[in-house]
């Protein structure tokens, strides 16, 4: 049973606990995180070494795990922003406890998935040749190109996210330069803009926050929607369609919420908040996560439904190698773990939990991953003319880096919640419907 | 820019090919091609900026086969140039799309946006066994590792023969310029030459009734014509 109010202090105390003291366990595992993500460091400075020839990409499937993983993680960026921005800007209460947690996993994912486009990159040591600077190649890039959209678009969402992830911590941080020493103070105070909480503060703080909730909602669907471009503008086979922003988008947001479940349940059971992150908060995320993963059916079966119906022969190719050829597998387990077990789970009361929320979750995770796999993979192989068409399949640099870029984002989260109270401390107070 | 002096074009006969490959040969040496051992050859890696596509009709034991050399078709709506963010591949003013290897960065985009996949990677720096580098044609640049390559029309043929046609105070004549798989072909069935010459041998068999593009439906506008009886 939970108390009927949980005190402010005891709030406090309880939020600001995991800060504190590193245990036995934390350790260990960081340990082992940053350890696979220095193998992926490692594999990645090979790659740059010996040649991008180490990957298992090859003409025509010219873009391989590095575009998926790219995708995928962009996609799960989405968590954060959008949702925290919508509930944000309708005023959902019941969002507060989850929307910082949501936020951070923007900011890491987004660096994350940024780094793809680098990591495939045939020179890498020219990446900058992508910014508009003046040089002496009297030269500026393609603005035609969807790939430089997607620099202007990922950038400029990740300073928005970046801002929006710290506006609302401020007065978080200065509650806590008034209890920290050492290196903690600095960092604290120098966060802190010398907040005073004042009216005149406040008032400015919940204006920025409107705003930029306003602005990133903007941003989060023209970052996804270009990221679909990079695939809807060129004409190869089934990548040359009209709703891929749409969809895409939904996928992005679809992923994320079922990132943002398994965060919070791990949070939850970790830092032992279970008064704060409740049943209620889950039920009302596993609705949301219903709700996208139908309408993530929609599109996959509106999309697959025209160009079956077309029956252009080049994009019959793709979509057979899909449905009934050698991709079926993971096509079929793609439709399982993203609507089939959702849908039983999460549609059917009774069942829905923390844990059946989480299980779905975790195969929404797979199934998105392996959904841009579907996309980007069967096309290439399969190009118009049939006699160029080939295999793909990724050699252990690329399996190591996609590993790696999971530790990556396990062990910056950790490290987040070390430095941060994860649920915001100020916006906190428990909902209605909990106090039963 | 002024009207374009030259539009670079090409046709090749289906019904003389053979299938020799000699066209291939030929543009490897003239071109600096990498060589790629077997292994990297059945990866998918080896590197042939013209390649003969075979196309079996017909039920075994009863089956014909047929050729049709596939190159870079110098596309005048090239898919491939608008997708590059760095401007590594773009139309010049004598219609040829031209790859400026030095600007390239190795997105890749443009291989899997052209209709043809006759683009190509260097995912190493290039090795040639000796005595091999001995034989590299001084006039074409060796391209490094990470970036994109592809058929350039032999643009240093085109280049040279200007060159000359310009010391010899005359115009270019049709047949100065001849590429190298042109050039080597024993059944005679690729011809090249402008087709803004409209007396030019490409010219005519353009307008021949048995011209087609490849994938000409897309509208890429493909520069390279493909004669063949109809059926």
């Amino acid at each position: 049973m939970l108390p009927p109010t949980i005190p402010f202090q005891q709030v406090r105390g309880d939020l600001w606990r995991p800060l504190a003291g590193f245990s036995k366990r934390y350790s260990l595992i960081l340990a082992l995180l940053s350890a696979v993500a220095l193998w992926g460091l490692i594999a990645w400075g090979y790659q740059i070494r010996v040649g991008i020839g180490v990957a298992g990409i090859r003409r025509p499937v010219f873009w391989g795990f590095y575009l998926v993983d790219f995708v995928f993680w962009i996609g799960i960026s989405h968590a954060g922003t959008l949702i925290s921005a919508i509930l944000r800007l309708t005023d959902a209460d019941w969002r507060k406890p989850v929307t910082r947690a949501a936020e951070a996993i923007t900011t890491f994912a987004l660096m994350i998935g940024g780094l793809f486009p680098l990591i495939h990159l045939g020179r890498v040591w020219l990446f900058y040749w992508l910014f508009p600077y003046p040089n002496s190649r009297l030269l500026w890039p393609n603005f035609r190109s969807p790939l430089m959209w997607d620099v202007t678009a990922i950038s400029t969402y990740l300073t928005g996210s970046l801002i929006f992830l710290y506006l609302p911590m401020i007065p978080d941080v200065a509650q806590l330069a008034e209890h920290a020493k050492g290196w903690r103070l600095r960092l604290y105070k120098l966060m802190a803009l010398g907040w005073t909480g004042s009216d005149r503060e406040w008032h400015a703080l919940e204006r920025a926050m409107k705003l930029m909730a306003g602005i990133i909602l903007a941003v989060a669907v023209s970052v996804h929607s270009v990221v679909a471009w990079d695939f809807a503008m060129a004409i190869a086979p089934m990548w040359h369609s009209t709703i891929f922003a749409p969809y895409f988008v939904v996928g992005a947001i679809f992923s994320g919420l079922a990132g943002l479940i398994v965060a919070l349940n791990i949070i939850r059971k970790t830092m032992h908040l279970e008064a704060y992150l409740t049943p209620h908060h889950f039920g009302n995320l596993a609705k949301l996560l219903l709700l996208m993963s139908l309408l993530w059916l929609y599109f996959t079966f509106a999309e697959h439904l025209t160009v079956w119906y077309g029956n252009e022969p080049k994009e019959m190719n793709v979509f057979g190698a899909r449905v009934r050829g050698r991709f079926s597998p993971e096509f079929w387990g793609m439709v399982i773990v993203n609507f089939v077990i959702p849908f039983i789970l999460l549609g059917i009361r009774k069942l829905r939990s923390i844990t059946t929320a989480t299980i779905a979750s975790v195969g929404i995770l797979i199934g998105m991953w392996l959904e841009r796999y579907l996309i980007i993979i069967p096309t290439l192989s399969l190009p118009r003319l049939a006699a160029a068409s080939g295999r793909y399949s990724p050699s252990w640099v690329e399996i190591s880096i996609t590993v790696a870029t999971f530790a990556a984002m396990a062990a910056l989260y950790m490290v987040f919640s070390k430095l941060f109270p994860i649920v915001s401390v100020w916006e906190f107070e428990p909902h209605e419907e909990e106090q039963e | 820019m002024s009207e374009q002096k030259h539009s670079w074009g090409m046709a090749i006969d289906l019904d003389r090919c053979t299938g020799c490959q000699a066209c291939v040969a030929a543009c490897h040496s003239e071109n600096n091609l990498s060589v790629s051992d077997a292994e990297s050859a059945a990866k998918g890696r080896a590197v042939h900026w013209i390649r003969v596509d075979r196309y079996y009709e017909g039920e075994f034991p009863d089956v014909r086969v047929k050729y049709r050399p596939v190159l870079c078709q110098q596309c005048d709506e090239a898919p491939c140039e608008p997708v590059c963010p760095v401007y590594a591949t773009y139309h010049n003013d004598e219609g040829l799309n031209v790859q400026v290897y030095n600007r390239c960065v190795g997105t890749r985009y443009c291989g899997n946006n052209c209709p043809y996949s006759v683009r190509f990677f260097n995912w190493f720096d290039p090795v040639w066994a000796e005595p091999l580098p001995l034989q590299h044609n001084p006039d074409v640049s060796i391209r490094e590792g990470g970036v994109m390559e592809k058929c350039t029309f032999c643009i240093q043929r085109i280049n040279r023969a200007k060159d000359e046609a310009r010391t010899d105070g005359r115009a270019l004549k049709d047949g100065d310029v001849q590429t190298a798989c042109v050039q080597s072909c024993p059944a005679e069935a690729m011809v090249f030459g402008d087709l803004n010459d409209p007396e030019s041998r490409v010219s005519q068999m353009a307008k021949s009734g048995r011209a087609t593009q490849l994938l000409g439906e897309l509208g890429t506008k493909p520069k390279v014509f493909y004669l063949e009886r109809a059926k």
